[in-house]
């Protein structure tokens, strides 16, 4: 037996294995580990944000203008209201989680089961926010033209409010039909049309003197160019060639499609995140009840799962910062 | 596991008697620093958006300050990297720190001279 038992002679010395020079568990290091590398993803995605905009500087959607809906507030203005109360809900999320990490070091296992369930809760609340948040930027206000090259052209009146499309588009009967099943034998189905054509709106624009035409490009002091109304109908008339209403992953209403993709992208998958948390977070939940950490006798597990949860309140902050407030 | 925890925030300057104690505060702290943010996106004072330091408004070198602080306090007291050895901390921080700079300053800098370009030369995208 002695000759086959492997011995290095390191047992108990430095470079024996089972120190921890870190001073922390491997689970607790790994995490650390995988948020380093998560991190770097999203600051990725921040960075070809920041590339992309800095590539559109002179034409890029002010968020403030995009963001301005708050749920049962119907045609008021509230620019950065919501996703603040969006911030807090995770901020606070986060303060129940780290106070069910402490109750945990106590091995208080009730108040553990109320802060992690609190903890859930915030999370589906964020996560409901967000879905909401995603149905109103699809969905869209005023609706706008694309030009030829995929620049958006929105519509003002002469004291310098947005105009909705649909509040001075001529109703052209017959301009233009949805092809149907019963129409022809040959039958393909084809893409949602807009409520308006661009003819309509064409019509509308020309028949009336109020309204004037706003283009991407900021002037000097920050603000979108405003074309005078020769300009504007040169404008529509030369460039304009399709209706925009809400935004998609091609067409955009409140300026580049980039925004909108980067918008989809960087927040659906913080959503992500914080969707696959929550579902962390049950399991432990689950876990706790159970008795699982009470008879391993650590609640080390919550603070795993608590270093994750706080990881995705941080990147908001950062998503908050460079979408909403930059 | 059940390491002592630092108490003190602002380098000593405000101690909290207990951890809880020391989570509520911080929490505070968080919010009043998110409060000025949407005050400040939302009123954006004229001396703020018309100065600019390093080619940057100087509402948004404050926008990136306080959210670096939030961040900091973040990451040192609900992820207590403020327990930790100081060997975990710096091999989390400073990768991450050195990488993700490099990154944005390379991206920016290629985005701006790209747009230069599209203004300057023959390549437009205004049709």
């Amino acid at each position: 037996m002695e000759a086959t038992v492997v011995k290095t002679g390191t047992e108990g010395k430095t470079w024996g294995g089972g120190n921890r020079p870190l001073r922390a568990s491997y689970g607790k290091l790994m995490m650390w580990f995988f948020i380093v590398s998560d991190a770097l993803t999203f600051s990725g995605f921040l960075a070809s944000y920041g590339f992309s905009r800095f590539k559109f500087i002179d034409a890029w959607p002010i968020a403030d203008e995009v963001f301005t809906h708050f749920p049962f507030l119907h045609g008021v203005e509230a620019p950065m209201y919501y996703v603040a109360l969006m911030t807090f809900i995770l901020i606070f999320s986060s303060v129940t989680m780290v106070l069910a990490v402490d109750a945990g070091h106590k091995m208080q296992k009730n108040k553990v089961i109320l802060y992690m369930f609190l903890t859930i809760l915030g999370g589906i609340a964020f996560v409901g926010s967000q879905a909401w948040e995603w149905a109103t930027f699809i969905k869209g206000d005023y609706g706008a033209v694309e030009t030829k090259g995929g620049r958006i052209l929105q519509f003002l009146n002469t004291e310098g409010e947005r105009v909705a499309i649909a509040d001075f588009a001529t109703n052209i009967p017959g301009a233009r039909e949805s092809h149907a099943e019963s129409n022809g034998v040959w039958y393909k189905q084809e893409a949602t049309q807009t409520t308006y054509t661009f003819e309509e709106v064409k019509a509308g624009f020309l028949a009336n003197d109020e309204i004037l035409i706003r283009t991407q490009y900021l002037n000097e002091a920050g603000e979108p160019t405003v074309l005078s109304r020769e300009e504007s109908i040169n404008k529509l008339t030369n460039d304009g060639a399709l209706v925009v209403e809400g935004a998609n992953l091609r067409h955009n209403e409140y300026g580049h499609p980039l925004f909108a993709d980067f918008f989809f992208f960087i927040t659906g998958f913080h959503g992500f995140h914080v969707f696959s948390g929550v579902i962390i977070n049950i399991i432990i939940f689950f876990n706790v009840i159970l008795g699982t950490y009470e008879r391993r006798g650590s609640y080390e597990m919550v603070e795993k799962v608590g270093l994750y949860w706080h990881f995705v309140d941080l990147v908001w902050v950062f998503v908050f910062t460079f979408f909403y407030l930059v | 596991m059940a390491h002592e925890h630092k108490l003190a925030i602002f380098k000593g300057s405000l101690k909290f008697k207990s951890n809880i104690q020391k989570i509520w505060g911080v929490f505070i702290l968080l919010s009043i620093v998110t409060v000025v943010e949407v005050a400040l996106g939302i009123v954006k004072p004229e001396f703020l958006t018309g100065t600019k330091f390093l080619a940057m408004k100087l509402l948004n070198w404050i926008f990136i300050i306080l959210t670096l602080v939030k961040a900091y306090y973040i990451t040192w007291d609900f992820m207590h990297m403020r327990d930790e050895k100081s060997s975990l901390r710096r091999a989390v921080i400073w990768t991450a720190v050195f990488l993700i700079c490099y990154l944005v300053l390379i991206l920016l800098i290629e985005g701006d001279y790209i747009y230069e370009v599209y203004r300057n030369n023959y390549i437009k995208f205004n049709f």
